[in-house]
């Protein structure tokens, strides 16, 4: 393997790991958004808060670390995506602040009021930061983002495929994050939360199957490479993917509460592997390859030590803290 | 767009540098001050932490377990803001990334490992209270002090790459075609700049918790609660305080012999020679300072321990290569140097008082002084980062690339600076609101031992 393709598979491992990650986070977002008022939704809304508290600020990270790595590893890409697609970036950079920053807040700000304004500010911005990322991947897919940049800052992404994609990406991590709250109220005892979540669970992966369904014909019509791809090198991971997401359904309609977790995870890490066999070679389809782009040797083989690195310290580190996280050792006070 | 159109300011596309350097210099300023509680909270909280678990002293502890929940308020802040600030670079900066991106991308893929263990380690610390041992629970945070250090080092090295760039090849072209990582790491100005950056970190924390308390003892609440909220954090700033005045006297030694432009805007220099003026406070004019109180040979002294030493004024700086707003510069530097050098004062007296009767200060100037140290040396902070980014225009990559040619060209900076202004504004306000009615409630419910037992045995059916 060429040390740009090296590189390459790194950003993806980072993107996966943000998008099952973070994107759950933002999932758990959207179902506060959606739990009603503030007494019928005190009991979601709490499940919610205990699941997301010790391990939102480490699962934000990814994103920091996929763009460092896209802009040392493919600075020509970076700033191709980053001069074109300002606006939705803009936006999604401004839900990532007001999103953080309203679910801290809304543990320690005093009186009903300002709880609800800044739990407001973050279910909201969970809905926005997705979907705005979101369309960034859809116009990336497209092939909307030209190679020299600055682009068409709105045409490039107020397409069917970007937003689309966009809906997509927030609906799926909705998925997600009823599946692991599924898990997380069912550690706690919660019987009716389970009930609660498996429901939604449920809901969520049906229109996320309908969507990826209508994404396919889109796909066939404005990303004809990726779609072609996607339908010969990339047919096994979608094959996958549908097994998978066919199996989450069965079981949360048999009540099976065991394998849920990895298969909705399976599910997503095969559409998100099935898009980068669907990219490949290219960083931007079809006019950037993954070598044009590349920084020089040095550099990349700097990336992959620093990954090798971070493999070594930081998984383990992870994996230490979501272990704690699901013993119930680490909790949000009050 | 037909809509930023309308913003007069958004018209002139020229005027996107401004806007850019406007909206790039209030995040840096507002994220730098998170970023500070971020690297150096840690030590702080833990050796309130240490203390209390050497000594079962009930108020340290009760001061460590505050200070880690409000730290788990300002890192959020900080996180999202320098979130915010790796968009900026792609944002407002596309063309400094796109080309030397491959170059000094190494120091922030660094930072994002020391990042995530920080994040990991500070939620295990926070949230691990009720539930681990006590000194297990102590372990568990001395990771954050280490990558609070280490991804200091390496977002500053970053920035002392900016100003002293090397480690790269370009081609006829102007693109990297090598790349030397450790070159790029540890650049000239990697050793002071990060120093001074990680001892500048340490007293803004310290200075500004130790603020806090200052405040409340003014206000009669004399318990040992506030006596040790004040002494931990303010004799760990204090005994920084001196080692920083000494590397920034050699930072500034540095600068004037590798960055003469910047260094004779801050000090006023207009003329190359020898027995230069040392010139405190007033305005630069071409023809000279005005107003100032000038200090004969002193900047020859200070900068090569001689009268004699030469040192290059801006007459000897190419119109085009010299940085912008001479007397922002140097008043910026004057106030950090007056503002450090009266925290030495402040740590002397503190030191003073200590030997002599093993106590701080009793007097209720000394009391007045510490609450306004917390911001005195935020102030500094700015004004440091000031004369580090002001005075190294106009380039963006020091000799290699100018800050214009970096700019996006994208539409609409103005309006999202205006955007950012209102939301960190926003922010500010209910980040301080929030710690401020924290305080309020711990206050009010007092050390009350039953809520929540640190170490504690397991309650049934959760929190």
């Amino acid at each position: 393997m060429s040390l740009p393709d090296a590189a390459a598979i790194i950003l993806w491992v980072g993107i996966t790991f943000y998008a099952l990650f973070g994107g759950a986070d933002f999932g758990g977002g959207f179902w506060d958004l959606v739990a009603g008022g503030s007494e019928r939704g005190e009991r979601p809304r709490a499940t919610i808060q205990r699941s997301l508290t010790p391990v939102w600020e480490a699962n934000h990270v990814w994103l920091i670390f996929c763009l460092v790595v896209l802009w040392t590893a493919f600075p020509e890409a970076f700033a191709a995506v980053m001069t074109t697609l300002y606006v939705p970036l803009t936006v999604a950079a401004f839900g990532i602040i007001l999103r953080g920053s309203g679910f801290a807040f809304r543990k320690s700000i005093e009186g009903l009021s300002g709880r609800r304004a800044a739990g407001a500010t973050f279910a909201i911005s969970s809905l926005l930061t997705p979907f705005f990322m979101g369309t960034v991947v859809g116009a990336i897919a497209a092939g909307n983002v030209p190679v020299e940049g600055n682009g068409d800052a709105f045409s490039s992404w107020l397409q069917p495929l970007p937003l689309l994609v966009g809906a997509i990406f927030v609906v799926s991590g909705a998925y997600l994050a009823a599946v692991f709250l599924v898990g997380d109220a069912r550690r706690a005892g919660e019987e009716d939360m389970q009930r609660y979540f498996e429901r939604r669970a449920l809901g969520a992966a049906l229109v996320a199957g309908a969507l990826a369904v209508i994404g396919l014909f889109v796909l066939e019509s404005e990303a004809s490479y990726v779609f072609d791809r996607l339908v010969s090198e990339g047919l096994p991971l979608v094959g996958l993917s549908l097994l998978c997401g066919a199996a989450v359904v069965l079981a949360l309609l048999r009540g099976w509460r065991r394998p849920l977790r990895p298969l909705a995870g399976g599910a997503f890490v095969a559409v998100i592997w099935g898009w980068g066999v669907a990219q490949f070679p290219y960083l931007l389809p079809t006019s950037l390859r993954i070598d044009q782009a590349a920084a020089p040797d040095a550099t990349l083989t700097t990336v992959l030590i620093v990954f090798g690195v971070a493999a070594v310290l930081v998984l383990p580190s992870l994996f230490l803290l979501f272990t704690l996280a699901q013993k119930d050792i680490l909790e949000s006070e009050h | 767009m037909p809509l930023l159109d309308l913003l007069p300011l958004a018209a002139e596309s020229s005027s996107n540098l401004l806007a850019a350097r406007n909206q790039m210099a209030f995040t840096l300023g507002f994220h730098i001050v998170f970023a500070c509680l971020g690297v150096a909270l840690p030590a702080i909280i833990l050796t309130a932490n240490y203390l209390a678990l050497k000594r079962g002293d009930e108020a340290a502890m009760e001061l460590a377990r505050r200070w880690s929940k409000a730290m788990a308020v300002t890192f959020a802040v900080g996180a999202v803001s320098g979130t915010l600030l790796s968009f900026e670079f792609g944002l407002l900066w596309p063309e400094f990334m796109d080309r030397f991106g491959a170059a000094f991308g190494v120091a922030f893929a660094i930072e994002g490992i020391f990042f995530f263990l920080e994040a990991i380690f500070l939620a295990v610390y926070i949230y691990g209270w009720k539930r681990l041992s006590g000194w297990a629970h102590f372990w568990s945070g001395v990771p954050m002090v280490i990558t609070g250090i280490g991804g200091a080092f390496s977002v500053v090295a970053a920035n002392a790459w900016m100003n002293q760039p090397q480690g790269f090849t370009l081609d006829a072209a102007g693109k990297v075609v090598d790349v030397e990582p450790l070159q790029v790491l540890f650049n000239p100005a990697t050793g002071y700049e990060v120093a001074h950056m990680l001892l500048a970190a340490y007293m803004v924390a310290g200075f500004l918790v130790a603020s806090i308390y200052a405040v409340g003892m003014l206000k009669g609440r004399r318990d040992r609660v506030h006596r040790l909220g004040l002494l931990i954090p303010l004799t760990i700033a204090c005994l920084v305080t001196p080692i920083q005045l000494f590397v920034g006297d050699i930072a500034a030694r540095e600068i004037a012999s590798d960055q003469p432009a910047k260094f004779a805007a801050m000090e006023c220099i207009q003329t190359t020679g020898t027995h230069q003026e040392e010139y405190v406070g007033g305005i630069c004019t071409e023809d000279g300072p005005k107003w100032g109180v000038g200090i004969p040979d002193l900047n020859s002294f200070l900068v090569g321990w001689s009268a004699d030493t030469k040192v290059i004024g801006l007459n000897d700086i190419p119109d085009d290569e010299e940085p912008p707003a001479h007397t922002l510069l140097h008043l910026s530097f004057d106030t950090m140097v007056g503002i450090g050098s009266g925290l030495f004062l402040l740590a002397v007296w503190l030191g003073l008082s200590w030997w002599k009767r093993r106590d701080f200060p009793q007097t209720p100037w000394f009391l007045r002084i510490v609450s306004v140290s917390g911001v005195g040396a935020i102030v500094a902070l700015w004004c440091g980062w000031i004369v580090t980014e002001v005075g190294r225009q106009p380039w963006i990559v020091n000799g290699y690339m100018r800050t214009s040619e970096a700019v996006t060209k994208a539409d609409g900076i103005w309006f999202t600076f205006a955007l950012v202004m209102a939301i960190y504004a926003a922010l500010t306000v209910i980040t301080i609101g929030v710690l401020r009615s924290m305080s309020r409630r711990w206050r009010e419910s007092g050390a009350d031992p039953e809520a929540d037992v640190p170490y504690g045995p397991r309650e049934e059916g959760g929190a």
